[in-house]
């Protein structure tokens, strides 16, 4: 692979095809080594290594985790989304406090014909899920009402890759 | 009036509120924050609410622990052995309450 020929754009850090091919092998398995890494790139581990570090203090690189099955591990037996609808000038602060909540997994705004926060949310049951939400999410200031779709199947699920960016 | 009562006819703190839900996770924006509201917002809040909170318990359980009014908890729990549903439960529900106001009111 030739270094620099390819430039892409990442909020002002240059990031070139090395790189690109770097956070590819680190998506696909973020435990194997730098030498493993520059053998499947044809580049020296040192090489590897300082693009690495580079892209860790970017914050290119944000961490290293591990994807855990929370079905195997006996937690979040309910899955559910919720969509909580909110007064637009207290949106902000409704949705850092369900960032706080250990259920809620993810969050995301979204503007339709109201201000929407979306978020992702495990329980133990239905009835944590309803304690959760009637107890930490309802009585928050700014939110107007709820509603929530419990999952049953899950058809997909990957963490966003450069591998499989849809725009190619 | 005693302390009792005015506990009973006492403004919770938001987070003590009733938050009326049509089913699990679906809150319908209406809440509850003494039981003269919670007797105006049975007359407004959809009846599926009212149904899915008496079959839970959730009114009964709101007014003893939060409210402290076992008499009026005692009143639900009659309600919620009469399965009764629609504009008859709204009705009963609403009569319930503003009764128990009214005696307190004029204790």
């Amino acid at each position: 692979m030739e270094s620099g020929t390819l430039r892409f754009k990442s909020n002002g850090f240059p990031l070139d095809a090395v790189d690109m091919g770097i956070l590819e092998a680190l998506q696909t398995d973020a435990r194997q080594t730098y030498m493993s890494i520059g053998k499947q790139l044809g580049i020296a581990h040192s090489t590897v290594y300082d693009r690495i570090k580079r892209m860790e203090q970017y914050g290119i690189i944000k961490k290293y985790t591990a994807i855990i099955d929370a079905e195997k591990v006996g937690k979040g037996k309910i899955m559910a989304v919720m969509t909580v609808f909110t007064d637009p000038k207290e949106s902000e602060r409704v949705a850092e406090k369900l960032c706080e909540a250990p259920q809620v997994l993810e969050v995301y705004s979204s503007l339709s014909e109201e201000l929407q926060i979306i978020a992702k949310v495990v329980a133990e049951s239905q009835e944590s899920l309803h304690d959760f939400i009637a107890n930490s999410v309802a009585p928050l200031h700014g939110v107007l009402r709820i509603r929530t779709s419990m999952v049953t199947k899950k058809f997909k699920e990957i963490p966003l890759s450069i591998l499989n960016d849809p725009e190619g | 009036m005693t302390a009792e009562q005015n506990k009973i006819l006492r403004t919770v703190p938001r987070e003590k509120a009733f938050y009326f839900f049509t089913s699990i996770g679906n809150y319908t924006g209406v809440s509850a924050i003494s039981l003269k509201e919670f007797m105006e917002k049975i007359n407004v809040v959809d009846v599926k609410s009212l149904e899915f909170h008496l079959l839970r318990r959730d009114f009964e359980k709101w007014i003893s622990e939060v409210l402290q009014d076992n008499e009026l908890a005692a009143e639900f729990r009659k309600l919620q052995e009469a399965n009764l549903t629609g504009y008859p439960l709204r009705n009963r529900l609403y009569v319930a309450v503003s009764k128990r106001l009214k005696n307190l009111n004029s204790a």
